[in-house]
């Protein structure tokens, strides 16, 4: 069975192909302004890649899941990040944090089922939102600001508020603090504000994996492990981790 | 699902509205009404001295940048929307109330009252702060001590006989309202739970307890009698959720409504106005009735107490009654007390082996979309 699977997440729109399990397709693409402009530019990629979702069974997922009209079936991006790192991972027990644009979820998969699930409330504090606005304030994009913080020291920042911890930015650049020690401040902060979140649900001896768009930031990895106190595993298809899943329920849909 | 209501529901939703009628009505013909704010308010005690209780509770965010004047914004959207319509003088109910009755109930609360007594006559029932072995009769004491209150402050005694009938009355009412909510026990339910919460909401606003179970009975009995024809408005399917926590009318749509829109159905609502607070009588025939009034509200549930393990017992034994697949506590934002509370809950739930999940919201509607996501994905859970 092939089965596609479309995530409209917050800042990237992501699709993917699965048939028995395998994945065959991947796609990303920036959301923009029109999640249905943005839905309908991923069916004609996936047109041209020989996946017409007319023939082959399709889920869409991620906040922007109702406005894709091709779509049979929306589902939470809660379950698909979990089938698709279940998948990715090949674990049947993980702790799944997926920092996505405009929210941060920690999923715990246990037996293959979502057994619990924890998402920010409405606040930006440890999404990718606060490294956007963080990063911008430093003239620099998320993922070199977090290739920067490896070379520095930690210069502090304490509030987990966007807002406020961007004013503690500007003053730190206005004391003239180097630039790598302010980006591994903004990383250290996201890292514990999302290990707190994620103590709440973390199971010794369970497996961490990060998945959505940081999946690649190895320093953001590293200082999230050790603020969680324990590895968190990733990989570079982590970032469809959403789209991966919904392909693999598709899979399963009753034909129509 | 369908959120047409069916007709016999439709008095009820009309019931709030047209109660401003009726309370103006109550005032033009020299009648009293007392503003109440929590389920421990002993209603026994204003029936007999013939003030009708009506709830103040804000349910609206209309009103909470008034408040916001003289509250801290981080306070619970509740205690703002209801002292905000007090300054206003945008809630008739408030307006019309001769008196406003609080408890010793949350720290915020207890403070407002403070606040809103420079506006209003307010009289504060001290609640006993768990289950001390003299909660009952210092409870009992408050209640006989609201009783002189009133009997002064209106000029009239309050004869037990009075209180008995009062108490008889409400019985009555509560068992109205409590055959209404075990019809949700039926699998599947009679209802969706957005109706049934609706129609227990107006019955608070007739403000005539024989015309509550007049309505409510003719509501039950129609509902009986669909379900013996037939009549299924909620599908078998749909996933049997059980809503605790705070007071949810004024957060209900984006709660309650995006459950049922997801495939889930609340069968059962334990929150204040639900079944904590109708749950138990009062001993119409004990000698000290005073003392059986304060014992029915005594056993209320609520997380202003410490500790609260009536809600804990309730809580286990309504998941196992209703059928309960999932629970959803709904919180206020910065309810302090539900909110720490909820720790205990999410515990006592894991070790029934029962999912549960706890949202903390307020009244804007800007997080509709995040909460409509959680709810969705935890009934994909179940």
């Amino acid at each position: 069975m092939t089965g596609i699977g479309i995530d409209i997440g917050s800042s990237c729109a992501k699709a993917a192909v699965t048939e028995d399990g395998a994945i065959l397709f991947w796609e990303q693409m920036p959301t923009g302004w029109s999640s249905k402009d943005t839905a309908e530019a991923l069916r004609q990629k996936l047109c041209a890649a020989g996946f017409d979702p007319v023939q082959h069974p399709c889920i869409a997922t991620g906040y922007g899941r109702v406005v894709v009209p091709y779509a049979q079936k929306a589902v939470t991006e809660i379950t698909c990040h979990a089938k698709g790192a279940q998948a990715l991972f090949g674990r049947e027990d993980l702790d799944i944090v997926d920092i996505g644009g405009q929210d941060t979820k920690v999923i715990c998969l246990r037996g293959g089922s979502v057994k619990d699930f924890l998402m920010n409330d409405k606040c930006s504090a440890g999404t990718g939102r606060f490294l956007e606005v963080m990063a911008n304030t430093l003239g620099m994009d998320p993922a070199s600001m977090i290739a920067l913080a490896a070379k520095g020291n930690d210069a502090g920042i304490s509030s987990m508020c966007t807002v406020f911890a961007e004013s503690e930015v500007i003053s730190l650049i206005g004391k003239g603090e180097p630039k790598e020690n302010i980006a591994c401040a903004v990383v250290a902060s996201i890292a514990r504000k999302i290990a707190s979140q994620a103590s709440r649900l973390r199971e010794a001896g369970v497996p961490a994996v990060l998945t959505g768009g940081l999946c690649e930031a190895s320093y953001l990895q590293k200082a999230l492990g050790e603020a969680m106190g324990a590895p968190i595993a990733s990989c570079p298809q982590a970032r469809y981790a959403g789209a991966i899943g919904a392909a693999l329920l598709a899979e399963k849909l009753p034909k129509a | 699902m369908n959120y047409e209501l069916p007709e016999q529901f439709a008095q009820f939703g009309d019931a709030r509205k047209n109660g401003f009628l009726r309370v103006k009505s109550i005032k033009e013909n020299g009648g009293k009404v007392a503003g109440t704010f929590c389920t421990f308010t002993p209603q026994e005690i204003l029936d007999a001295a013939g003030v009708s209780p009506v709830s103040l509770c804000g349910m609206s965010e209309e009103t909470i940048p008034a408040a916001e004047v003289h509250l801290p914004k981080n306070l619970c959207p509740l205690i703002k929307s209801s002292y905000g319509f007090a300054v206003s003088d945008k809630c008739p109910y408030t307006y019309f109330s001769d008196i406003i009755v609080g408890e010793t109930t949350c720290d915020g609360k207890k403070k407002m009252y403070e606040l809103l007594g420079d506006m209003k006559d307010v009289y504060l029932l001290h609640l006993p702060q768990g289950d001390r072995e003299h909660a009952l009769e210092q409870w009992t004491q408050e209640v006989q001590r609201f009783r002189e209150f009133l009997e002064q402050k209106f000029g009239e005694a309050i004869p037990d006989e009075a209180i008995r009938d009062a108490a008889r009355a409400r019985n009555k009412e509560r068992a109205c309202r409590r055959r209404l909510m075990e019809l949700q026990k039926l699998q599947p339910p009679a209802s969706t739970g957005y109706a049934i919460y609706k129609a227990l909401e107006g019955a608070g606003f007739y403000f005539d307890v024989n015309e509550v179970c007049k309505e409510l009975t003719r509501l039950a009995d129609g509902l009986e009698s669909d379900y013996a024809a037939g009549k299924r408005p909620v599908s078998a399917d749909a996933k049997r959720i059980l809503v605790t926590g705070c007071p949810i009318g004024g957060v209900l749509e984006k709660t309650v409504k995006a459950i049922e829109a997801a495939g889930g159905v609340v069968v059962c609502f334990e929150n204040c106005s639900g079944i904590k607070a109708t749950l138990d009588d009062v001993d119409v025939d004990a000698p000290d009735i005073v003392q059986a009034v304060a014992e029915k509200y005594l056993k209320i549930g609520c997380a202003v107490m410490t500790p609260d393990s009536r809600r804990l017992a309730l809580l286990e034994k309504l998941v196992d009654e209703y059928k309960v697949d999932g629970v959803v506590e709904i919180d206020l934002q910065a309810c302090t007390a539900y909110t720490v509370e909820s720790t205990t809950i999410r515990r006592k739930m894991e070790s029934l082996g029962m999912p549960y999940m706890a949202i903390e919201t307020d009244y804007s509607l800007s997080d509709s979309g995040q909460l409509a996501t959680r709810l969705e994905a935890f009934l994909e859970m179940l």
